[in-house]
C-alpha cells in the first residue's frame, strides 16, 4: 500500500513538470503576446471578435510562416498590413480619399535574438486543426511573372487590396512582396482558395477561383518575394 | 446635393460609433430604421476600404485603382442602379453585371438576407429611392 502511494506519487512528481511547465518560449508568448494574439484557436470566431482582436490569430502559426522569416522579424519587425489591423481603426478622411492615420499605428514589440528564436519554436509547434489547409496542393511550377501580374491586378482584382511592390497597390490587405520569404506555399494556396475558412469574416473575400488561377497566383507571389523583396 | 451629403456624413460616423461600442447587441433588424445594425456593421467591414469612411467611392484602397469605387452618395448615379443589379453586384461581383472585376463578389461571405439589408442601407446611403 504505502509503496504503490509513494511510487504513485513519485510518478506524479515526475510527470507534473513535463505537463505544466512551458518551454522558454511559450512563456514569452504567454507573457508577451498574448494580450494581442490567439494561440489557441477561440470559441467565439463572430464578427464581433474581429473588431475586437489586437492582432492577427498566431494559434496555427506554424502551418503559415516561414521558421527563419519569423526569427527575423521578431527581432526586426517590418509594417506587413499598411493599415494596420484592422484597417477601420486606423484609416481617416482627407480631401482626396481615406489615408492611414499614422499616429494609431504603434511600432510592434522587438525581441532579442535568444528570444526570438525561442518564440519562433515555439509557434512553429502551433499547426492549427489538421483540416486547416489543402497539404501539398501548391505543385510548384514556375510562372511567367507578366502572365502572374496580369490575373493579380488586372483580371482577379487582387492589387486593389494588396502591394505586389512595396507603396502601389491596396493598404486593406497584408503587403505580398514578402510573402514567399513568410508564408509556406500550401498557405498562399489554401487562403487564396478560401480565406474565410481560415479567418472566418475576414474582409477578402472567397472568390470560387478555379485551380490554374490557384496556382498561378500562389506561384507568381512565391516568385515576387525573390524578384522584389530584397 | 453636396450639401445633404455634408448633412448625412455626421449621421454615419455617430452610427459607426454606436457599433463600435454596443457591437454585441448589433443584432439582426431594428424594425423602426431604414437600416439595421448589422447592415451597418458589414458596410464597415468590407465596403469601406474601398468605398470610403463617407461613402464617397473614395476608400484606402482607391487611390491605385483603375476603376473607381461608386460613389455611394451619389443620388443620381445610385437613383438609376435598380435594386435587383444592386444585390446582384454584392452577392456576384462586378463582372456578374458588366462591370469591374475591381468590385469582387461578397456572396461566400454575406448570406441573402444579409446582402438585402445592405441593399436598403445603401438607398438610406444615397437617399435615393429604390430605383426601378
Ligand atoms: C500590442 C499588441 C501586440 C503585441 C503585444 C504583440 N503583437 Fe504581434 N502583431 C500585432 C499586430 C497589430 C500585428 C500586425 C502587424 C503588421 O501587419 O504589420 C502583429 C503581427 C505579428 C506577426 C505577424 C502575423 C501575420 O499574420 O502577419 C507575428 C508573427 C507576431 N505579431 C508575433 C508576436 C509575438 C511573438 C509577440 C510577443 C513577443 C507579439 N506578436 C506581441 C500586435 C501585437
Ligand atoms: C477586398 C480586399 C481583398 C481582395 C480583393 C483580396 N484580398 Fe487577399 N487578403 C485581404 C485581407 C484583408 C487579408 C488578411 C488580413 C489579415 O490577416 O489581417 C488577405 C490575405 C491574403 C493572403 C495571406 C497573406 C498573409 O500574410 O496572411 C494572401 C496570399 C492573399 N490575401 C492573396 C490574395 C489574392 C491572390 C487575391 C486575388 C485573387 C486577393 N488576395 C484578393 C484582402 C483582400
Ligand atoms: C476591392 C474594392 C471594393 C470593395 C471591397 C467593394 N467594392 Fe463596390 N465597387 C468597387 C468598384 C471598383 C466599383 C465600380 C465598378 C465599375 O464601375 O465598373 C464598385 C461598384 C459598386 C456598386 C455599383 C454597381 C453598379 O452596378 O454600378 C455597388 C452597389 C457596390 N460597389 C457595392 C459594394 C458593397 C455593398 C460593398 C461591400 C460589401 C462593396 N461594394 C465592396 C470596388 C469595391
Amino acid at each position: 500500500m504505502k509503496l504503490s502511494l509513494l511510487a504513485a506519487l513519485a510518478m506524479g512528481l515526475v510527470a507534473a513538470p513535463a505537463v505544466a511547465a512551458d518551454s522558454v518560449g511559450t512563456g514569452i508568448l504567454k507573457s508577451q503576446c498574448i494580450s494581442c494574439h490567439a494561440i489557441v484557436k477561440p470559441d467565439n470566431a463572430s464578427l464581433a471578435r474581429l473588431w475586437e482582436r489586437k492582432g492577427p490569430d498566431l494559434y496555427y502559426a506554424g502551418s503559415k510562416f516561414n521558421r527563419p522569416w519569423l526569427e527575423k522579424w521578431l527581432q526586426n519587425p517590418v509594417r506587413i498590413r499598411p493599415a494596420g489591423e484592422f484597417y477601420t481603426k486606423h484609416i481617416k478622411g482627407s480631401d482626396k480619399e481615406d489615408v492611414v492615420d499614422e499616429s494609431t499605428m504603434a511600432p510592434h514589440v522587438k525581441l532579442p535574438k535568444a528570444d526570438a528564436e525561442a518564440a519562433a519554436e515555439a509557434l512553429m509547434a502551433l499547426t492549427g486543426p489538421t483540416d486547416l489547409l489543402s497539404k501539398g496542393a501548391f505543385k510548384g511550377e514556375k510562372v511567367s511573372m507578366s502572365m502572374g501580374a496580369m490575373f493579380f491586378n488586372k483580371l482577379r482584382g487582387c492589387a486593389a487590396c494588396h502591394q505586389a511592390k512595396p507603396g502601389t497597390g491596396g493598404s486593406s490587405g497584408p503587403e505580398l512582396y514578402t510573402a514567399g520569404e513568410r508564408l509556406q506555399p500550401d498557405y498562399i494556396y489554401s487562403y487564396i482558395k478560401n480565406p474565410q475558412a481560415i479567418d472566418p469574416h475576414i474582409w477578402m473575400p472567397t472568390l470560387n477561383l478555379a485551380e490554374p488561377d490557384l496556382q498561378r497566383l500562389t506561384g507568381y507571389i512565391l516568385q515576387l518575394s525573390a524578384s522584389e523583396g530584397k | 446635393m453636396k450639401m445633404n451629403f455634408g448633412q448625412r456624413v455626421p449621421a454615419f460616423l455617430q452610427a459607426g460609433l454606436l457599433v463600435a461600442t454596443c457591437f454585441v447587441s448589433g443584432g439582426p433588424a431594428s424594425a423602426d430604421g431604414p437600416y439595421t445594425q448589422g447592415a451597418l456593421r458589414n458596410y464597415n467591414t468590407y465596403c469601406v476600404q474601398c468605398h470610403g469612411i463617407n461613402r464617397n467611392g473614395r476608400g484606402v484602397n482607391s487611390r491605385d485603382m483603375s476603376v473607381q469605387p461608386r460613389d455611394h452618395s451619389d443620388a443620381k448615379g445610385m437613383g438609376d442602379i435598380p435594386n435587383d443589379e444592386i444585390f446582384h453586384v454584392i452577392k456576384d461581383g462586378g463582372l456578374a453585371v458588366n462591370k469591374s472585376v475591381l468590385m469582387p463578389a461578397w456572396g461566400n461571405v454575406m448570406n441573402d438576407e444579409e446582402i438585402k439589408e445592405l441593399v436598403a442601407y445603401l438607398r438610406f446611403v444615397c437617399n435615393c429611392g429604390s430605383g426601378k
